[in-house]
């Protein structure tokens, strides 16, 4: 007897929890080949959006209140968890785009290798970015960076979990709490994404996942008062100005990157702390020196 | 007295059932703007000084410092301890929010009766307009319940012109016909006072000291009780649910149980309050979401 395949109905991660689109809108996640389904997907609201940035809002200050070595410690953990996850994305990735399993399986450890950099820069890019400046007068005087606050990272397609993982760990390293929307295109890592966080001990809404229609959301992202940056690659000229004028109502940081499907393989590049800097705000401290 | 008793398992399913309605666009605004009229904004801490009421008084009579069309409504009431009604009294003169007091020895109510007693006269003397008593727990549950019944009826004398809170604490009630009972007896025990006309009478959930605080269930209770005292004298007592409604969402569904159970009359800031103080900035934040379009931060609006 043949047995009848268990297609996964894969939910939003919001809060440390998988709940369901309150829109109660799903959408297939078509194979890349044939006519067959992988799996149901959540079809997010900008309401659930909304209940993300809230989750991400109240996570934040704890988050940047760790220590930077147990935020190091959770990115560390999220990339242990990431490499027993191996197979399992290197096989969803080969089935939504189509790649070989070799070129998928590169992907996966690309991945890996990148949230274990940006684990490491959490207690080292502060020294990176930071400096103790020369000043005329007896005074010590320091910049340092600070996170941020809630940035919304919009996932390029491709590639699906390295594009996803390489605009995820540098805002989290540094303290900021993130709303991840999905690529619209191959959301299926995206979404299996979410298990990895909710295994390895990062707290409740430090990380949130949305699936969904890009276009839907952009607007309410951009706009949105409690968002304070925005992260995102390869984006056509009306989303970026999308965007760019909804950011402009509360002068929000905006990042857009174009980067070829190559190049995020590129660690010199992708791995910099630089890609950090972005989402830090200075902090400069003056203070009288002892003689 | 009648003694009600409450079906538990319909009494949650009933409360539960008004959180499943769908109220969008105008009547969602028309309930917003409702919910922030009949807010009693609150303070309640040890650390509470003049100058935070007065802010908290600012606050109340101009709940958000943008443009909204038509002008947002001024809450209700303020609500702060005895010795810092003075302090309301001046600070909200010439505007029509009332300055409320907890007194009686908020919020154990473990003093002497006398001491209770002069704490609410002092309260009355220095301004406040309404006065939210706590009953005496401990009597009540431990079945003396002429003995409350008797405090409560010294209480609204004392009170004179000042409209009377009876808070329950219902967290410390153990069981909803608890809950009931202890509505009925106050309600009967304010009526028998003299002639009421209606309004200047309310019963209160909880401190906000005990958890849980306000619940739907809990409200719905003494909603029936408060009902069922109208149908038989005419009289309409009010209702406040106080503590744990921090959501514009909640508010909304709290409005829905009170025209499903007591009607449209209560719709009123005469005769429903809602005890809070976040409560307020989230109204504002879907208020300004609605008119906008946009999402807005918490540090769009003052502190309450």
């Amino acid at each position: 007897m043949t047995r009848l395949n268990v297609l996964k109905t894969y939910k939003l991660y919001i809060n440390g929890a998988f709940p369901r689109t309150e829109s109660g809108r799903s959408m297939k996640v078509p194979a890349a080949k044939g006519a067959e389904v992988l799996a149901h997907i959540c079809q997010g609201s900008r309401k659930d959006m909304r209940n993300a940035v809230e989750a991400a809002r109240a996570a934040q200050p704890k988050w940047a209140g760790r220590t930077a070595y147990n935020r190091a410690q959770i990115m560390y953990r999220m990339a242990e968890m990431l490499e027993g996850k191996r197979d399992e994305f290197a096989e969803a990735l080969k089935h939504s785009t189509g790649n070989t399993i070799a070129a998928t399986r590169k992907e996966v450890d690309a991945s890996i290798d990148r949230l274990v950099c940006f684990a490491g820069w959490a207690d080292k890019y502060a020294q990176m970015l930071g400096c103790n400046n020369a000043v005329a007068g007896p005074y010590y005087n320091f910049t340092v960076p600070e996170p941020t606050g809630v940035i919304v990272v919009v996932c390029p397609d491709e590639p699906a979990l390295l594009g996803l993982v390489s605009l995820l760990a540098p805002p989290m390293c540094a303290g900021n709490a993130v709303v991840v929307i999905a690529s619209e295109k191959y959301s299926l890592p995206a979404a299996v994404f979410g298990e990895v966080c909710a295994t390895s001990d990062v707290p409740a809404g430090v990380v949130n996942i949305i699936t969904g229609k890009r276009a839907e959301l952009l607007e309410h992202i951009a706009n949105h008062r409690n968002v304070h940056a925005i992260s995102a690659a390869n984006m056509n000229k009306r989303d970026r100005a999308t965007l760019r004028m909804g950011a402009a109502e509360n002068v929000k940081r905006v990042s857009v990157i174009k980067r070829s499907a190559d190049a995020w393989f590129d660690v010199d590049a992708c791995e910099s702390p630089w890609t950090i800097e972005p989402f830090v705000e200075m902090k400069t401290i003056w203070h009288p020196s002892a003689t | 007295m009648m003694q009600h008793t409450v079906n538990a398992v319909m009494a949650d399913e009933r409360a539960a059932s008004f959180t499943r309605r769908s109220i969008k666009t105008d009547s969602k605004m028309q309930g917003l703007r409702l919910a922030l009229s009949m807010v009693d904004l609150t303070t309640l801490e040890g650390k509470d000084s003049p100058e935070k009421v007065r802010s908290l008084c600012r606050k109340a009579i101009q709940p958000y410092d943008g443009q909204i069309d038509p002008p947002l409504p001024s809450v209700a009431a303020v609500c702060v301890y005895p010795s810092l009604v003075s302090v309301a009294r001046k600070a909200l003169a010439g505007s029509n929010v009332k300055v409320a007091s907890v007194a009686t020895g908020f919020p154990s109510g473990q003093f002497p009766l006398d001491v209770r007693l002069r704490d609410v006269a002092e309260a009355v003397e220095a301004g406040a307009d309404e006065i939210d008593m706590v009953i005496n727990r401990g009597a009540f549950l431990a079945g003396r319940i002429g003995e409350v019944r008797d405090e409560i009826v010294q209480v609204k004398q004392a009170c004179g012109q000042a409209h009377l809170k009876i808070i329950l604490e219902t967290g410390e009630l153990e069981t909803y016909d608890n809950v009931r009972r202890a509505s009925d007896l106050a309600i009967e025990a304010a009526a028998s006072t003299g002639e009421l006309r209606g309004g200047e009478v309310f019963i209160k959930t909880s401190t906000g000291k005990v958890q849980p605080a306000a619940t739907m269930p809990v409200t719905l209770i003494m909603l029936e009780a408060i009902r069922d005292h109208y149908l038989v004298t005419g009289v309409r007592i009010g209702m406040k649910p106080a503590g744990g409604i921090r959501h514009a969402k909640q508010a909304l569904h709290y409005l829905v149980m009170v025209k499903e159970t007591v009607g449209d009359a209560w719709l009123t800031p005469e005769l429903f309050r809602f005890g809070a103080s976040s409560l307020t900035n989230d109204l504002l934040r879907q208020i300004v979401k609605t008119t906008t379009g946009r999402y807005s931060a918490a540090y769009d609006f003052s502190e309450a």
